[in-house]
């Protein structure tokens, strides 16, 4: 679900939700306070929940918001105040490569684990219910396999003289050996990034009545344009959340680059790590993050946007 | 709207299997529905009913037999080529589309130009009385209005029939009784073919020109509404469609039935008129249902039964306190099975 979707649903509950309509609970509480202002009860059960997200908030202020400001800050002033760290980025030839090959590794990624399992989504729909345990545990499976287990097994199968270079020797093709380059991690993160994608889009899919397509077809059009017009824009949440997941885990992920890629072909996480563990340098590495962190945000943006009301998409395709 | 051109049914040997299944869903069934009929398929649930209904849509395909609109077979076709329009239970109004959108749907896959769609929907909403609700979503709408809005959809495009799978079973009883109303008034002002399916025998008996009574995937007895409850012509027929009262003729093992309201009550033999038969009963009960009081019988040899009488009527005798039945002999229909 995208945030705006929630947005709307929550605000039209909210005025769906009179004084005196709202949780039978609080029915007679809210008409005894009536007279003192019926806000003043939904202000102390607000703040009541406030109470409850308080450990949360104070460890995310503590581990993650407190860091992430001491990085962009000195990105920011060392070694001086100005925009150094950043120009130095934009300029220094490599720091933009690895960016652009970055983003274009996530896409790929975010894209390829899309065409798997959208299929395999629709698929655990369809199935008996025994059958959908079974797919289930499959998609779980890596979950529960410690990723340096998953990334080795990556290793063995990529290597010189490893399984897939073997495959392709038999059938002719000789010198197929993934690892140590783009392709290689590729590959690898498709099938470690699976179930962020898998799970997001069966439990959208599992919310569609699958009588719409038996209503689509009686009303004259074909399967392919009923999954076009109804399934596909139906899904689309899911498509969406899924598709950012993955983008996002993918921007920043280290332990498959690092283990599976090459220093000549490698991710941003590999860059920044390189300038902390080896160069010492944290201005610069701070720089790299931030700017990555602010592509991550436009992009989480602009994918809200495009899937923000699926209504809304509708009558644009409508008008043109 | 302009009534459309009627298109008659025909359903011919048509059997369901589903694999796994002790025995078919739908056994044998051949029907036929004339132009501009108001034809119900009544059973209880798991009687074929709709299996048979999903079959003249096209979702399900057949085991064998055929089934043919206007002489031409359409098993065959894929459900979107037949040219229906189907209103299921759970009305499936497509939830990201406005109502307008969802009722310019069909007309959109049929390449209608846009000016004749916006005519089209306003008629249709029109129709079902939901004029100002065009550019609300489905969610916004209340059970009643989404199903007429289903209604408005797929009666749009003039479809050869209009099939409905239990279109009111999801309404409570007050919606249900309106759009009862509505359903019979689009009928009149259609004049298109109607397939109705229920189980509810009050909504079968009201709306339809004729009934077909489903029972273990097979059909009992089709005939108007007049006829099945005065002449069912088995035993499911007449204990599923109204009250019945059973007897067993004397040294014979055929059954025949009397409607409870044809049994006239006597506190004794002499005020029975000649010509009737008669039975002895002791009243069970007396329950008050407002225009009438229903009378539970016990009738000699331990059947159960009812008569009828309308409030205000004296009741001829109190609860526990012998009285005698007796009927027309031509109120009586003898009945098959059980």
């Amino acid at each position: 679900m995208t945030p705006m979707n929630s947005e709307q649903r929550s605000s039209v509950q909210r005025g769906a939700a009179q004084p005196g309509a709202s949780q039978p609970g609080a029915d007679r509480l809210s008409q005894t306070v009536d007279m003192a202002g019926a806000t003043s009860t939904r202000h102390n059960r607000r703040s009541a929940t406030g109470w409850i997200l308080l450990p949360a908030i104070a460890v995310l202020l503590v581990f993650f918001f407190y860091p992430l400001a001491i990085i962009v800050w000195r990105s920011f002033t060392e070694p001086a105040i100005g925009l150094d760290n950043y120009t130095a980025l934009f300029t220094d030839g490599v720091s933009v490569t690895v960016l652009l090959r970055t983003l274009r590794t996530a896409l790929i990624v975010g894209v390829a684990t899309l065409l798997i399992a959208y299929p395999y989504a629709y698929a655990m729909t369809r199935v008996s219910r025994r059958m959908r345990a079974v797919l289930t545990v499959l998609v779980l499976l890596p979950f529960w396999t410690s990723v340096m287990a998953r990334n080795f097994a990556w290793y063995l199968l990529e290597q010189r003289g490893g399984l897939i270079d073997r495959f392709f020797s038999a059938i002719g093709i000789d010198g197929v050996v993934l690892l140590g380059s783009v392709t290689g991690v590729t590959v690898a993160m498709v099938q470690v990034m699976l179930p962020f994608m898998v799970l997001p889009l069966y439990s959208t899919m599992s919310t569609i009545d699958l009588r719409l397509m038996d209503a689509a077809t009686s009303l004259g059009a074909s399967r392919p344009k009923s999954f076009a017009r109804i399934y596909a824009p139906l899904s689309l949440p899911g498509v969406v959340s899924g598709f950012s997941l993955v983008f996002i885990v993918t921007l920043g992920f280290f332990i498959t680059p690092a283990l599976l890629g090459s220093p000549q072909q490698s991710l941003v996480s590999q860059v920044i790590e390189t300038r902390v563990g080896d160069l010492l340098d944290f201005p610069g590495a701070g720089a790299l993050g931030t700017v990555l962190l602010v592509v991550t945000l436009v992009v989480l943006f602009a994918v809200s946007r495009v899937a923000r009301p699926a209504t809304a998409l509708n009558q644009a395709v409508d008008r043109a | 709207m302009n009534p459309s051109r009627s298109h008659g049914i025909r359903i011919s040997g048509v059997s369901k299997v589903f694999a796994g299944l002790p025995r078919p869903a739908v056994d044998d069934v051949s029907l036929d529905i004339a132009p501009g009929e108001f034809m119900t398929f009544l059973g209880p649930s798991g009687s074929g009913k709709t299996t048979t209904l999903s079959m003249i849509a096209g979702f399900v395909p057949l085991t064998s037999g055929s089934i043919c609109v206007d002489g031409k077979d359409i098993s065959g076709l894929k459900p979107h080529k037949r040219d229906l329009g189907v209103v299921f239970q759970q009305y499936a109004l497509f939830p990201h589309l406005t109502v307008a959108k969802n009722v310019a749907f069909p007309l959109q896959q049929r390449s209608v130009p846009k000016p004749e769609i916006r005519t089209k929907v306003d008629e249709a909403l029109a129709l079902v009385g939901l004029s100002d609700c065009a550019d609300r979503l489905p969610r916004q709408l209340s059970g009643g209005q989404q199903q007429r809005v289903a209604l408005a959809r797929a009666v749009v495009y003039q479809p050869r029939a209009l099939l409905m799978d239990e279109p009111l079973g999801a309404l409570d009883k007050k919606l249900r009784d309106q759009l009862r109303k509505e359903i019979a008034r689009m009928h009149r002002e259609l004049g298109m073919t109607f397939l109705f399916v229920t189980h509810d025998q009050e909504e079968a008996l009201t709306l339809s020109d004729r009934i077909a009574v489903f029972n273990n995937g097979k059909v009992e007895q089709v005939g108007t509404p007049t006829e099945l409850y005065e002449r069912p012509a088995t035993l499911f027929v007449a204990q599923f469609l109204g009250e019945s009262n059973v007897f067993t003729e004397d040294g014979d093992e055929r059954k025949f039935v009397v409607r409870p309201e044809r049994l006239d009550l006597h506190a004794g033999p002499d005020s029975v008129p000649d010509g009737h038969q008669r039975r002895k009963a002791v009243i069970t009960e007396v329950v008050y249902v407002g225009n009438h009081h229903r009378i539970g019988l016990r009738f000699d040899g331990g059947t159960e039964g009812s008569a009828m009488r309308l409030a205000g009527a004296p009741l001829p005798a109190a609860p526990g306190e012998p009285v005698i039945a007796s009927w027309s002999p031509s109120h009586q229909t003898s009945v098959q099975g059980g």
